[in-house]
């Protein structure tokens, strides 16, 4: 907590320009233009090729807003889509919430393409979701690129014979699921959740998935918290994010 | 209504949902015939038919809302809302939310759980379909009915792949008319 208090509270700009006036009255949810929520730089990577990307490259080398012409023009309508909460589930921390984006039919339709556009034609044959948000984006990104869903759940939901996976929380650990026979050996997968934090959860999927001989290509998500550094978490297994929010 | 009821009748899609949905006995509790349908979701024709059933029922009703029940219903809403031009709105168990919330409470089989949905993700006037995987009681789909018609919105519909018997022969939920896919099988012989 004293840690996540750190980041948030000194150095990151989202918390020192919240404003301090009511948003207009037309206004339903905040958004992510002019003064009443910064924009925050986002990026794509190309298909692949920076497999071994590091956040510890300096910020530089991330497109800022000066430089999104590089990046897809639909990434800043699905960047503006997302709703921003403070003190969410508890002080000090930003919550990114996906709701409103799920409301945005154009930026949801947008955020799926993306990952179809980039999925496509790889031989995945497995989308592993993890519960619950991890449901909304997994399915339509399995029909499109003819893949299965296979959903990662919470302890005791799922009926059949599982395996488990312990991961640690800020405060204690929890426990990840997966149908045994949901999956084969030497299928190829992608990973998809909403965030991605601390890569505590995302690990979790990984091994699971890997015990019974899949092979994890990819985990995919909607947005980053890279100063959460789950990209190192992850270590060798590529992450693909849509929105960067520092 | 049962969707064999209802223009589909011989519908060879039909058969293969229900072949591809798993039968396992006695859980969460014994006596409990659990109707699982993560193995309709490994099935990609057969998942991908039941969406389309959907898709094709509720595209031109003008539908401006999917809302779906935590969790399974997260598993068919999205695509159906994303076929037919609609916002997808989550249904959620309480604290999950984080933004202002409106809340239902309904009655479990032992003491209540509470449904819970954004203030203003749903407009006054909006055309809704509901989404759940499975229709049993309908304790909590009356509660998503109940959420929405508190916020003014017009539930056209209830829409689940799998119907209890219970349901049988009730054509309607809170007076909304229901529309299932097909009926829980008992003995399964397929896994």
């Amino acid at each position: 907590m004293l840690q996540r208090a750190l980041i948030f509270s000194s150095s990151n700009p989202i918390c020192s320009q919240l404003p301090t006036t009511a948003p207009p009255d037309n206004t339903v949810f905040p958004k992510r233009n002019g003064g009443w929520i910064i924009p925050f730089s986002s990026y794509q990577l190309p298909a692949f090729r920076l497999r071994n990307y590091r956040p510890s490259d300096s910020a530089a080398n991330r497109p800022n807003m000066a430089s999104q012409d590089e990046q897809d023009p639909r990434i800043s309508n699905i960047s503006s889509a997302i709703r921003v909460i403070p003190d969410f589930p508890k002080p000090g921390i930003i919550f990114q919430d996906i709701t409103t984006l799920l409301l945005d039919t154009k930026a949801f339709r947008d955020t799926i393409d993306l990952f179809v556009e980039r999925y496509r034609g790889k031989d995945i044959s497995v989308v592993a979701g993890i519960e619950a948000r991890g449901f909304i984006f997994g399915p339509p990104i399995a029909l499109a690129i003819g893949a299965k869903f296979v959903p990662m759940r919470k302890p005791n939901k799922l009926p059949g014979e599982v395996l488990s996976e312990e991961y640690s929380l800020e405060y204690g650990k929890d426990t990840m699921e997966m149908h045994v026979d949901a999956v084969k050996a030497g299928e190829r997968a992608l990973i998809i959740d909403d965030l991605v934090a601390t890569g505590g959860t995302l690990s979790a999927a990984i091994r699971l998935l890997e015990r019974v001989g899949v092979h994890v290509v990819e985990c995919a998500c909607v947005i980053e918290l890279p100063e959460l550094k789950g990209r190192e978490w992850l270590g060798e297994k590529p992450l693909f994010v849509l929105v960067s929010s520092t | 209504m049962f969707a064999a009821e209802n223009g589909l009748k011989g519908d060879p899609r039909l058969q293969a949902i229900s072949d591809a949905i798993r039968v396992v006995p006695h859980f969460p509790k014994p006596g409990i015939m659990f109707q699982d349908i993560t193995t309709l979701l490994l099935d990609h024709k057969a998942f991908k038919d039941t969406v389309d059933i959907f898709v094709d029922r509720y595209r031109d009703m003008d539908i401006s809302v999917v809302a779906g029940v935590e969790a399974r219903g997260f598993m068919f809403g999205p695509s159906i809302a994303l076929a037919i031009g609609a916002k997808f709105v989550p249904l959620r168990k309480p604290r999950k939310l984080p933004g202002e919330v409106i809340a239902e409470t309904y009655d479990l089989e032992y003491g209540s759980d509470r449904l819970e949905m954004h203030v203003g993700a749903v407009q006054p006037g909006e055309r809704v379909i509901v989404i759940d995987d499975l229709v049993a009681t309908g304790g909590t789909l009356s509660a998503a009915i109940r959420l929405l018609e508190r916020v003014g919105a017009q539930v056209v519909e209830c829409a689940c792949v799998i119907g209890l018997r219970e349901v049988k022969g009730q054509r309607r939920l809170n007076g909304k008319p229901l529309y299932i896919l097909v009926e829980p099988r008992e003995i399964d012989g397929c896994y």
